[in-house]
């Protein structure tokens, strides 16, 4: 703050903020503000996720053999690894690699890609088998609230799911800046939001493995 | 002035990325496994294990400032407020609350039942 | 004061004259400039909700039919109740007051992020025409509250209200996020968290509880549509759900969201009230406590509005306990305002004859209120007229009396000229007494058990609604009244000077109407807000 110059590179700070950092400092609360109200935009369904398994345990435990885990934890560790790989690129970022940033985030895109065509096939498989929101279930069950875990498990991956095409979008974007060379040590804010955003979708998913999935 | 941004170097995030696919394992082995009540609490500690490492690693909350932390962490707060109010409600509806609809005017199902904080 | 030049100076460089033509203000980044278009739209808005609320108590004239059938009077009430509400009072005093006057009594140039805070204005508008768009194809009847299972059933454009309101909630998200970084981070230089106004402190409260709860309603409407569109159920009974679970998810936001409505109104009076009685505010540590405290017990009491949904008792007697506890902060803050006009030189301006209306009003709302968390008592008084007045005597009575209090005491602000002094005064008592006619008697319709919402009703209460519709006429007239002076004041008023009232707070040390960027130089503060006597 004492030694306050204007940023060298591309990237001015809007005029009502001190200096680059201070706005950095901003933006940077306000995505945690952002990723504040996102927990809560999910959180009705993980109440509904654990009233109704906390009543009806049996039907959830049904329910939850009727999915593929193998292809649950599969997509776990290709959501990580896009988590990683965006870490990768937040640092070369930071450092000002710009080859090495946009290498990155094109690996993220891919994981991200790659996790959407394994949810796909799940769900042409969920489709075909009648095992859908409860107003359209035609599979034969035991329980009569095992078609509710499927309403909810379609709510909550399908919300998660359009979390990650928005995160697609906003990868996409960071990255053809990145091929602009418009990042660098001095700047490098919306890698970092970007960044801060994916790692929160992925943070999502750690709990939707285990409490769809793994139910015994 | 990129002396106050934290740099989580390709080493430590690398250390991060296998320990996150060693607990993912961990919680399908455990899944395959039975600890009777314990099933569901170890599920759940082994997500927030992993949970933890994402938020203060990737995401750099341990670097981040004490303002940064209190925002994040309050949405919990809040969420447990939700779930705990509702399952007062929920988890402790009585059965006969939800009397057949023949038998809302039958004045001797009422009278039978008692009447609490009196 | 000023010489000449200083003053031509400031005429062109003042917000409104910085840039010309209609694209200039739709385009602007100005925070000042969206506080404006919001408050013409939402002004807007509030004409229709305010037509719809004659409708209602026009037909309620006389017991059966007056002049419309039974459908289009539960339709009238249903876009009564979702306009007043979701596009009038919810972003009233923070998006369009708040948008003005919160930079710049922190003393900063813009809002954090001005481009995010035109985005907002949009998204409000396209969320609240969508929801207004259905009066033309196929309207909706479920009133503002949405309850599962007839939302599910009903015919009409239900889904399109829903995205309406999923849209204008993520408008407030928007904004609420933008607000709490710009008080986290654009204060002045020496505005310290302890020398904050008490409208920034209630303002940033309600930001919070804008961030904490608004996301759950839109996550429960986008539920409620999928509900309408596929049947996932959990709403549904038929289907294995849970229709109860629907008023949980809607009521842990829409009980927050009372305070969101009621939180800057205080904001507001805790402005009005030290200024005009030339005094500091009594207790500032405990009336910024008890804002925090109001907004903290907001989330815990919900259930209160759900004693008769079939939620279990121990919940029901938990809510009703917890709910006793609002009276106490909120009973701070009451004490705080009359404490402050003990002793002071009261001057009897239009702002401080709404703010005295407030503290009438809202004493007989909040009263009204402990009556209702009584679990016994609510079970008499629940869905009778008694909670409709209740609650209009603290969101109309409340919010809107502070809106005009803060509309009358910044008008000078906002536009540059003085409103006219006699006209306003007139307008409040109108207002004043229309209100209290209205709702006075719906207290006594409803201890004697009348239902809300019914459109017919037994010939008994017939004095008493002819006597709540007269009222409600004289409310329009009191509020077109209002209105049209302070539009003849924006013409012929006398011309305004800096600080009319000699309040302390920064946005007065501008000039009024303010420059582009709010200050010539950055302003630095040295005393607290209400400091009257150093």
């Amino acid at each position: 703050m004492s030694h306050t110059q204007t940023t060298p590179g591309k990237h001015h700070f809007a005029h009502h903020f001190k200096d680059a950092h201070h706005e950095f400092d901003s933006c940077k609360v306000g995505m945690w503000l952002f990723l504040l109200q996102e927990v809560l935009f999910f959180a009705p369904l993980f109440v509904a996720y654990s009233l109704f398994r906390s009543t009806h345990p049996e039907a959830f435990l049904e329910a939850s053999h009727l999915l593929n885990w193998k292809l649950g934890a599969f997509n776990t560790a290709v959501l990580i690894s896009s988590s990683f790989t965006m870490a990768l690129g937040v640092n070369a970022a930071q450092r000002g690699l710009h080859r090495k940033t946009v290498k990155y985030l094109a690996l993220t895109i891919l994981f991200s890609i790659i996790f959407l065509i394994v949810k796909y096939f799940e769900y042409t498989h969920k489709i075909h088998a009648g095992l859908l929101p409860a107003g359209m279930f035609s599979h034969p069950v035991q329980h009569d609230k095992t078609p509710i875990f499927f309403s909810i498990y379609f709510m909550m991956t399908g919300l998660h799911g359009i979390h990650v095409l928005i995160g697609i979008g906003l990868i996409f974007w960071i990255m053809m800046r990145a091929k602009n060379e418009e990042f660098g040590p001095e700047y490098f804010t919306p890698v970092e939001l970007v960044g801060l955003y994916w790692h929160f979708v992925d943070l999502v998913w750690i709990y939707l493995f285990p409490l769809l999935y793994l139910i015994r | 002035m990129n002396t106050h941004h934290h740099i989580l170097s390709v080493k430590h995030c690398s250390i991060i990325f296998g320990t996150l696919l060693i607990f993912t394992l961990l919680t399908v082995a455990a899944a395959h496994m039975d600890f009777g009540y314990f099933n569901f609490p170890l599920a759940m500690l082994i997500a927030t294990i992993k949970a933890s490492l994402v938020v203060f690693y990737f995401m750099g909350l341990k670097f981040d400032s004490t303002e940064n932390r209190v925002i994040f962490f309050s949405s919990f707060i809040f969420l447990a407020i939700f779930i705990v109010l509702i399952s007062s409600d929920v988890l402790f509806r009585k059965a006969d609350v939800y009397v057949p609809h023949n038998e809302i005017f039958n004045a001797k199902k009422f009278s039978s039942e008692e009447v609490p904080h009196d | 004061m000023y010489s000449d030049t200083t003053a031509d100076q400031e005429e062109k460089n003042n917000y409104l004259n910085h840039s010309k033509g209609i694209k200039s203000w739709l385009t602007s980044l100005d925070h000042k400039r969206i506080g404006v278009m919001y408050l013409f739209s939402i002004l807007i808005f509030f004409l229709v909700g305010g037509i719809f609320a004659l409708i209602v108590r026009t037909e309620l004239w006389g017991p059966t039919k007056t002049f419309i059938d039974a459908n289009t009077y539960n339709q009238a009430f249903t876009y009564h109740g979702t306009i007043m509400t979701f596009m009038v009072i919810l972003p009233l005093i923070p998006s369009a007051i708040g948008n003005i006057i919160l930079p710049m009594q922190l003393g900063a140039k813009d809002v954090a992020f001005p481009r995010l805070n035109l985005i907002s204005y949009y998204v409000y508008m396209s969320g609240a025409l969508l929801a207004v768009v259905t009066l033309f194809v196929g309207r909706v009847d479920t009133g503002w509250t949405f309850y599962t299972p007839y939302s599910i059933r009903t015919g009409g454009a239900t889904i399109l209200v829903l995205a309406g309101a999923f849209l204008m909630g993520f408008a407030a998200i928007l904004t609420a996020l933008n607000f709490i970084v710009t008080v986290h981070k654009l204060r002045a230089p020496g505005l310290t968290w302890s020398k904050l106004p008490l409208f920034i402190w209630c303002l940033y409260a309600t930001n919070i509880i804008q961030m904490l709860a608004t996301p759950v309603i839109a996550l429960t409407l986008m539920l409620l549509t999928f509900e309408r569109l596929m049947g996932i159920g959990i709403f549904d009974a038929t289907l294995g759900g849970d229709p109860v679970l629907f008023q949980h998810f809607f009521w842990f936001y829409s009980h927050p969201a009372v305070y969101i409505m009621i939180l800057p109104a205080m904001g507001i009076i805790n402005e009005v009230i030290p200024v005009f009685s030339r005094k500091t505010i009594f207790g500032y540590g405990g009336m910024a406590v008890a804002v925090f405290g109001i907004a903290l017990v907001s989330f815990v009491v919900w259930g209160h509005h759900m004693f008769t949904s079939g939620q279990s008792e121990t919940a029901n007697f938990i809510f009703s306990l917890i709910t006793m506890f609002v009276a106490v902060p909120t009973g701070i803050k009451m004490f705080g305002w009359i404490a402050t006009m003990y002793q002071g030189s009261i001057r009897l301006d239009t702002p401080m004859l709404y703010a005295l209306s407030f503290l009438f009003v809202f004493l007989v709302g909040g009263l009204t209120g402990v009556f209702l968390a009584t679990l016994p008592l609510n079970v008499h008084l629940t869905d009778t007229y008694f909670v409709v007045a209740h609650f209009h005597y603290t969101m109309v009575g409340g919010a809107i009396m502070a809106f005009l209090a803060g509309l009358h005491y910044w008008y000078p602000k906002f536009v540059g000229k003085m409103y006219l002094e006699i006209p306003a005064r007139i307008g409040c008592v109108l207002t004043f007494v229309g209100f209290n006619v209205t709702f006075l008697p719906q207290f006594v319709m409803g201890i004697r058990g009348l239902p809300r919402r019914y459109y017919d009703y037994p010939p008994e209460f017939t004095q008493l609604n002819q006597v709540s519709t007269v009222g409600s006429f004289l409310i329009a007239f009191g509020l077109l009244w209002t209105f049209l002076f302070l539009i003849i004041s924006a013409y012929k008023g006398p011309k305004a000077p800096r600080n009319p009232w000699g309040a302390n707070t920064l946005e007065w040390q501008t000039s009024s109407p303010p420059y582009h960027e709010n200050f010539e130089t950055q302003p630095i503060v040295t005393k607290g807000p209400y400091d009257y006597h150093s």
